[in-house]
């Protein structure tokens, strides 16, 4: 969808102060050029490398079966409520040093999306810094955040907002 | 006589060409209690290649909220300049003002001349005589540089319907960058994903985009260049890049990295190249960063002292003590300097409601701009007259505009789906 490159050109005088509108134009000044830069779609960017790595076994229940980790508004600190899930994971990461997490920092939908995207990656943050200090390898986690780009329930009302405001656990390769 | 109904007076307008499609609608909810009766008339010569240029004028100076277009189709056949004008008709009308012209379409050069004159009633005085010029295509680009010349000779500040805006749009979860002439027509897609894109960032020179996306499944921060498509990451640290915000001399961006931790603000070449350069250290959520006009200041988005607030801090003592300006709120986000640098636009949270906020920064005071409660990303228009932004309105996302002064608003639509992160380009 390439435009053609426009070329507008604006000639213009004031005939200000004429007490008749009769009078004809005086000849026209030069041409001032001006363009609308045209678009073009974007280029693919170049892809990342994966790797394949261990995951827990589908279907595994308890707490290694929860991957989602929930928030008050604008909080960040994972409650006691969900540390069992955490701990889980840390464990099967330390057993299984193939293994490699990507924790998820998500959002509601309320408020800027950059501070979104901040606060989402303090929620993966969190999760992390608790893995970190069960001596799970720096390496075996990475944290990204998707602020309030992917809320799991699209509802606009409170018990969507609570559903949103989450950390999801992610095993690469999985 | 039509210049007192305008309060709560709301007009739909569908416009439709075989050139450019209507791809946004606009509705005009509130206008300006001063209208300025206007008789915008049919150019002679027009319409012969499916354009007509006198409704695109009448709709641009319509959509400013400052005038009342009057009614000229009956005007049959248009008059080609000044002596062939009912002007005692238009004066009973109670017009102020006349446009009078007439189209020249050059087959061979696939161009269209317009001549006008702007012409004020009762003395008859021709305040300009122009001639716009440019390819048929983009007729309405023309249109668009007649009245952004009309606005300036009466109101004395710029026009704005030539500039362009970008703002995404979403179906599920196919996401377009989008860049269309400020009314909405001739939209052109920059980039289709069907991953987030965030922040999209007009260089000042207005031939490139910054923006966030995350085709590579985390939020990287590239330049693309509009005229052809290439672009170039800018930041792929280790973490989340965002918050993309140009230096006025076009040179660098800052952005926000979360490689050393939690979301910080960086200072890297707009190339990409070099180190990131951190500018400022705390140890809360540093973010959106923005500069003002002159770039001697840098304005960002801190939870510092507890929740987010709008802080500022000079370029040349980075290492000072960043000053707070937004208090009595839990919740303030998305700074935005008018082009003026007097004034700054952003997001408050009351009770459970966010608002477009418009503060003075030499009084401090600031109004809510907005009736609306999920609003985000305002971007000022570049005469600084007006902000666009997005909100949630009938179940979906769309983009508001509201005149500085309050008294001015409008909503832009998609048919279908959601639009947000608008963002108002440079006067080209």
């Amino acid at each position: 969808m390439k435009k053609t490159l426009l070329a507008l050109f604006a000639t213009g005088f004031l005939a200000a102060c004429s007490s008749t509108p009769t009078e004809t134009a005086a000849p026209a000044p030069a041409p001032v050029k001006t363009s609308a830069a045209p678009v073009a779609p974007a280029q693919p960017l170049p892809k990342e490398p994966v790797t394949m790595a261990d995951y827990p076994a589908k279907g595994v229940g308890g707490a290694l079966g929860q991957r989602t980790i929930r928030y008050a508004f604008d909080k960040y600190t994972v409650s006691d409520e969900f540390m069992p899930v955490v701990s889980a994971h840390g464990d099967f990461l330390l057993s299984h040093s193939n293994a490699k997490v990507i924790l998820q920092g998500n959002c509601d939908e309320r408020g800027s999306r950059e501070y979104n995207l901040g606060l989402g990656q303090r929620r993966a943050d969190s999760v992390r810094k608790i893995l970190m200090a069960k001596g799970v390898k720096d390496g075996q986690i990475e944290t990204v955040s998707f602020g309030k780009e992917k809320p799991v329930n699209p509802a606009h009302d409170a018990a969507a907002w609570a559903e949103n405001r989450r950390t999801d656990i992610v095993y690469q390769g999985e | 006589m039509k210049n007192n109904l305008l309060k709560g007076l709301v007009l739909v307008f569908l416009m439709g060409s075989l050139v450019a499609k209507a791809d946004m609608t606009l509705e005009i909810v509130t206008q300006g209690a001063q209208m300025t009766p206007i008789a915008v008339l049919p150019f002679a010569g027009d319409g012969m290649g499916n354009h007509d240029l006198s409704d695109v004028v009448a709709a641009d100076l319509k959509r400013s909220g400052l005038f009342d277009t009057l009614d000229t189709h009956g005007e049959i056949p248009a008059p080609a300049d000044v002596d062939a004008v009912k002007w005692d008709q238009w004066q009973s009308q109670n017009a102020r003002y006349v446009v009078v012209g007439n189209v020249q379409e050059d087959a061979a050069s696939h161009h269209v001349k317009l001549n006008f004159r702007l012409v004020e009633l009762p003395s008859r005085m021709a305040h300009l005589s122009l001639t716009f010029e440019g390819s048929a295509e983009q007729y309405r680009f023309v249109a668009h540089h007649a009245a952004d010349a009309i606005l300036e000779n009466i109101t004395g500040y710029r026009g704005m319907f030539s500039s362009r805006i970008a703002y995404i749009t979403q179906h599920g979860s196919a996401r377009s960058l989008k860049v269309a002439d400020s009314d909405g027509f001739a939209e052109q897609s920059m980039l289709n994903a069907q991953e987030p894109i965030l922040s999209p960032r007009w260089s000042p020179d207005g031939q490139r985009m910054a923006y966030v996306t995350f085709e590579l499944n985390r939020p990287m921060v590239v330049v693309q260049t509009l005229a052809t498509g290439s672009r170039h990451v800018v930041a792929r640290y280790k973490g989340s890049n965002s918050a993309p915000a140009w230096t006025p001399d076009g040179r660098h961006l800052a952005v926000v990295l979360t490689k050393d931790g939690h979301s910080q603000i960086y200072r890297i070449a707009a190339s990409g190249q070099g180190v990131p350069e951190r500018l400022l250290i705390s140890e809360g959520i540093d973010t959106e960063p923005y500069f003002s006009p002159d770039g001697q200041m840098l304005y960002f988005v801190s939870d510092r002292d507890g929740g987010p607030q709008i802080y500022r801090i000079p370029m040349n003592n980075l290492q000072g003590a960043p000053e707070r300006l937004t208090f009595g709120t839990t919740y303030a986000v998305s700074p935005r300097l008018s082009p003026d640098g007097q004034q700054l636009a952003y997001i408050q949270r009351d009770g459970g409601a966010f608002h477009v906020m418009l503060m003075d920064l030499a009084t401090r005071q600031a109004q809510p701009m907005t009736d609306t409660t999920l609003d985000e990303s305002p971007t000022f228009a570049p005469n600084g007259k007006y902000l666009l932004y997005s909100t949630r309105m009938d179940g979906r996302g769309q983009l508001g505009m509201v005149s500085t002064d309050g008294r001015i608003r409008q909503k832009l639509s998609t048919r279908t789906g959601d639009v947000y992160e608008p963002v108002w380009g440079p006067l080209q």
